[in-house]
């Protein structure tokens, strides 16, 4: 139990694995078998990251729990001591910050703007719309040639069309703010590469903002345009950047839940099955939450700097001290999910931290249900045959995002 | 039962919402957490520990019974 022991210097003395780590070949759906053994281990252990800093690890369902929802860590990116993703995001934080790195009151302000728009009862009115996107697709794909890329033909177009739908976004611009967007993600994005990106997609939001006060139309933009920005709440930069956060977010981490998740069902056949014949809401819901749970995407871990010192697992965590908590072994945690790396449509699945746990756990998530359950609601019963088309072994997974998922998902039927 | 929750601390997240809808509710303006009850019948039991146990914030309480 000493792996992590720190000296009177402060320093760390023996060997502190590094992170992120690597997967094990042959198992893509899992987490990295590295980070289970620390798992096993203890809850809270040291790790080393690209810049040799060594936050806190914490492995457990419970302590990210309890962690996450504390009020003594904060998520703002610019206190000494946050564990940077990378150079390039170090970088980015530098620049200009989103409220998802920032901390309450400033987090809540801004985040109390938008939660009217994704109450479950405004949400749940777009489920006709979402629908409407998904049957259009799958027509497409079903008349297109074959076998097709699942990521570009379908993954990615729902979750684009259904925020450019909310926001106000032109859909023509697609293949703009799609590449601009994998390049912010990206941990392995040259600095000057991301912040030139970030400034593009700045621009880009910026001059839209400028469209939509001149002409407002019925979108989440204009609204946010008219009641927060002409009224003096929020500067027009900080509502371009809350505009980048919202496009961003929601597209990569749900095209990977889409495409990922169709990978999981076509590798588990006894799981496919439950959705090819199904129609129960109810049933599908439960599948959406386990998808989530045995995926978890956003991969890398919730980023954290303790405020106070806090006690917790039999250890204690000094204020200014870093803490990653990678919620895809918190979501594979035997103590709370029997026989974590079944996927199982069945079970109840909702305590997963997919979407993270505490004040900043995902806005977009109602939409984001609406989403997947449209999709694994239809796809497989639409398109029965559905397989793939090349050997899993082929598949090339994105290893260096913080957003974990698949290149492309060649499929036939 | 009584059951309460912190507007306060409530960031809108409408799990309890959904996980008990006959005893929790969003407003329709903020999409903060309301009580319809805050003695819910014991068939909801069930529900209102799920949403105690989902709330991101823990914003959710529950007791046995509110004494006096
Ligand atoms: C499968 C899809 C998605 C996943 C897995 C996901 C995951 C997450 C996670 C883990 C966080 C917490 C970050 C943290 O605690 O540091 C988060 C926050 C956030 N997500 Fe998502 N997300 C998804 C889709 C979306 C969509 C579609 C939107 C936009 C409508 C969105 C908007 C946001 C925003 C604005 C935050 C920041 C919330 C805050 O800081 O208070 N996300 N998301
Ligand atoms: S679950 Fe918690 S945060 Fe979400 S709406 Fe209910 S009280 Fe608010």
């Amino acid at each position: 139990m000493t792996r992590s022991s720190i000296g009177a210097s402060g320093r760390v003395e023996n060997d502190v694995p590094a992170f992120p780590m690597p997967r094990a070949k042959g198992c893509p759906l899992d987490p990295p078998p590295g980070l289970r053994g620390l798992q096993a281990e203890a809850p809270l252990v040291r790790i080393r990251l690209w810049d040799g800093s060594t936050p806190w690890l914490v492995t457990r369902h419970d302590v990210q729990r309890a962690l996450l929802a504390d009020e003594r860590i904060g998520s703002d990116s610019l206190l000494p001591g946050y564990p940077h993703v990378s150079e390039s995001f170090q970088a980015r934080a530098a620049d200009l910050q989103t409220f998802i790195t920032m901390d309450d009151p400033e987090h809540a302000r801004q985040r109390r703007m938008l939660s009217p728009s994704f109450t479950l009862r405004r949400i749940e009115q777009l489920r006709p719309t979402v629908q409407g996107i998904v049957d259009d697709l799958v027509d497409g794909l079903l008349a297109g040639p074959k076998p097709a890329d699942l990521v570009s033909a379908f993954a990615l177009p729902v979750p684009s069309l259904v925020i450019c739908h909310v926001l106000g976004v032109p859909y023509e611009d697609h293949e703009f703010f799609q590449r601009t967007s994998r390049l912010l993600i990206a941990r392995e994005t040259a600095a000057e590469t991301a912040l030139a990106a970030q400034m593009e997609l700045v621009g880009y939001l910026d001059q839209l903002i400028g469209r939509k006060l001149a002409e407002p139309a019925d979108d989440l933009l204009s609204q946010l345009a008219v009641e927060q920005l002409q009224t003096g709440q929020m500067s027009r930069q900080q509502l371009a950047m809350m505009s980048l956060l919202l496009l961003v977010g929601g597209h990569e981490t749900s095209a990977d839940m889409i495409a990922l998740g169709t990978l999981a069902l076509l590798t588990n056949p006894d799981q496919l099955a439950v959705l090819r014949h199904t129609d129960d809401p109810t049933v599908i819901a439960r599948a959406t939450e386990e998808l989530l749970r045995y995926l978890s995407v956003a991969h890398g871990g919730r980023r954290r700097v303790a405020l106070e010192d806090i006690e917790i697992a039999g250890e204690v965590i000094r204020a200014g001290e870093g803490l990653v908590l990678p919620s895809e072994i918190g979501d594979r945690d035997e103590r709370v999910y029997p026989r974590p790396d079944v996927l199982d449509l069945h079970r109840d699945a909702r305590q997963h931290l997919a979407f993270g746990f505490g004040i900043h756990q995902c806005l977009g998530q109602p939409l984001v249900r609406v989403e997947l359950q449209a999709v694994y609601g239809t796809l497989y019963r639409r398109i029965p045959t559905l397989a793939l088309a090349v050997e899993p072994s082929e598949l090339e997974f994105k290893e260096e995002g913080f957003v974990y998922g698949v290149h492309e998902l060649p499929v036939t039927w | 039962m009584h059951v309460a929750a912190d507007t306060e601390k409530c960031i809108s997240s409408g799990h309890c919402a959904m996980a008990a809808p006959e005893v929790f509710d969003q407003d329709e303006e903020t999409g903060i957490v309301r009580l319809r009850t805050d003695h819910p019948a014991a068939e909801h039991e069930a529900g209102v520990h799920d949403a105690a146990a989902v709330c991101p914030v823990l914003a959710i309480t529950v007791s046995a019974e509110r004494l006096g």
